[in-house]
């Protein structure tokens, strides 16, 4: 079934690293202006006290790891754009590679190189940011995998359908950025109107970003488990959408 | 042995929208054959072709692939045939070495990648990345990855548009290699020189409906049956001889060069014995036959280039 999925990922982290400017751009950029940041307001907080705003405690960590995963998300749409534009996608289809194949090779390697980022951000961060000892760091990671894999779907949706690769990084920011707005992250979804309340409940943003700050001040996953069920949902629907729509060329 | 066509394609239909890309096409290629589809872009060659690939479905019509339905039994059948397609690309920055080892992780049987390498001339663009690769470069490396699984047919989509006449030249003798190691082509060209000098059977398809099938042979003497003698001589009496010649329709001249028109295959054996009995002297002489390209303008009123 998934003969040549080793393969091709491999290949395809092997065909990524040697675009030096999108290395740089997937996993350099993002840990320099972490660490810029940290310099420039990390020695006026000091050492964090306990009293910090809940936006610099809680919600930094978890807005950065969304927006990492976004931009994952969003090149991942821009390569099966570029794929489909440019034949490769028609050639790969000529051959006993499955498209589910090729769509797992490639959130395998958006997947690996967006933990190397936090990875690498975690630690170069480690002076400004330091991460509480009461984070559950594996369970949180665990929950961000979850979270990308959700996000990742319906960037999945927008790459089945997306035209060309020109057409593809608009759309995806379209669809994902406003998301962000409306995940809760920045207004509470209580204070929202009630129609974009009701958008936002239709978005796994929504619940990757409640389940993210759950298990960030150790509520356990018990306590989210709704928030798991909808993201798993979602995706496979998601999932089964963009399957049902996706185009080779 | 009779001989069992590999491919079987019946009156196949293909609508995109309202326009019709192909229309009761039917043909069969031999085992063993190169067999090509002629006609210029937009005839709705590559259509047919991938119906037959399974890449397409077509609407109407039956297609038989070694003895498999190509949409059902796709699975099955991409282990046994080879494809090329047209305009095909592959990732920028993947090595030539890299794909054709991908290529082989997917078949089961899957033949030695380096000495197809070897092969197709590409020994040392073997870690080269794609994107700097000639364009007679990119197709050896199509036509090996299309190799890569020993296939019993082999489909070659266009395949040597854009490239100079020289690599045109090379990438023929490697499909002729390929017929020689007893494996069916089914290529598509509108290159008619190409479909000339390359293919055992052509098929000439205008507007999605096939005109005429036949070796190229065949088909100039069955649609262009006549001939033209160029003569040049001083011999102010030649043009009254050469109207005496039985099969000779029209003679004109330019100068000293003197056009010989008629029909028929012994046309050409009739001049020269013509100028031998009344020793005509003569400092040039050639014969102009036909062409795949004459055909084509005759059967379709116009041009393959149009």
């Amino acid at each position: 079934m998934l003969r040549g999925l080793w393969k091709l990922t491999w290949l395809e982290v092997k065909i990524f690293v040697r675009e030096p400017l999108g290395l740089f751009g997937t996993i350099g950029l993002p840990v320099l202006v972490y660490f810029g940041l940290g310099r420039l307001i990390g020695p006026r907080m000091g050492r964090v006290p306990p009293d910090v705003p809940r936006f610099v405690s809680v919600d930094l960590p978890i807005f950065s790891s969304i927006l990492i995963a976004t931009s994952a998300v969003l090149s991942l749409v821009a390569i099966i754009a570029i794929y489909r534009e440019g034949g490769i996608l028609r050639r790969l289809r000529a051959t006993p590679l499955r498209p589910h194949t090729i769509l797992t090779a490639h959130v395998t390697v958006k997947l690996m190189f967006t933990a190397v980022t936090m990875i690498a951000m975690v630690l170069a961060g480690r002076r400004y940011f330091p991460v509480p000892a009461s984070v559950p760091l594996l369970s949180f990671t665990v929950a961000l995998l979850f979270s990308t894999l959700s996000i990742l779907s319906l960037g999945f949706l927008v790459a089945s359908v997306v035209p060309t690769a020109r057409f593809a990084q608009p759309i995806g920011t379209l669809v994902l950025y406003p998301m962000l707005g409306l995940s809760g992250l920045f207004v509470p979804l209580e204070s929202l109107p009630p129609l974009l309340r009701g958008v936002a409940r239709a978005l796994p943003l929504t619940y990757a970003v409640s389940l993210l700050r759950g298990i960030w001040r150790g509520e356990g996953w018990f306590a989210h488990i709704g928030d798991v069920a909808i993201l798993t949902l979602m995706f496979f629907a998601l999932m089964t959408a963009a399957a049902k729509v996706f185009r080779w060329e | 042995m009779a001989l069992q066509p590999v491919i079987h394609v019946d009156a196949i239909r293909k609508a995109y929208g309202r326009t019709v890309a192909v229309d009761g096409v039917s043909f069969g290629v031999q085992a063993g054959e190169i067999f090509g589809l002629i006609g210029p872009n937009g005839a709705g060659k590559t259509t047919t072709m991938e119906c037959v690939e399974g890449l397409r479905t077509a609407d109407r019509g039956t297609i038989s692939v070694l003895g498999l339905n190509p949409i059902r039994e796709v699975y099955a059948l991409q282990e046994r045939i080879g494809v090329q397609l047209q305009a095909a690309q592959l990732q920028k920055r993947i090595k030539v070495r890299e794909a054709v080892g991908l290529w082989a992780s997917l078949y089961r049987k899957p033949v030695d990648g380096d000495r197809l390498i070897d092969q197709l001339g590409l020994s040392d663009k073997r870690n080269a990345w794609f994107m700097t690769l000639s364009g007679g470069q990119k197709q050896r490396l199509f036509i090996a990855l299309a190799l890569i699984n020993d296939p019993e047919v082999v489909f070659l989509d266009e395949l040597t548009t854009g490239l100079d006449p020289q690599a045109r030249r090379a990438i023929w003798d490697l499909v002729r290699g390929i017929r020689q190691r007893g494996k069916t082509v089914f290529l598509t060209t509108h290159l008619m020189e190409e479909a000339e000098r390359l293919c055992d059977r052509v098929a000439i398809i205008d507007h999605g409906r096939i005109i005429d099938i036949g070796s190229p042979a065949e088909l100039v003497r069955r649609h262009c049956p006549e001939r033209s003698v160029i003569v040049v001589t001083e011999d102010s009496a030649a043009a009254d001889r050469f109207r005496a010649i039985p099969q000779v329709e029209s003679v004109s001249s330019q100068g000293l060069a003197f056009t010989i028109r008629g029909r028929g295959d012994d046309l050409v054996t009739h001049v020269i014995h013509c100028l031998a009995e009344h020793r005509i002297r003569v400092t040039d002489f050639r014969t102009e036959l036909p062409t795949l390209e004459d055909v084509f303008l005759r059967l379709t009123g116009h041009q393959i280039r149009d």
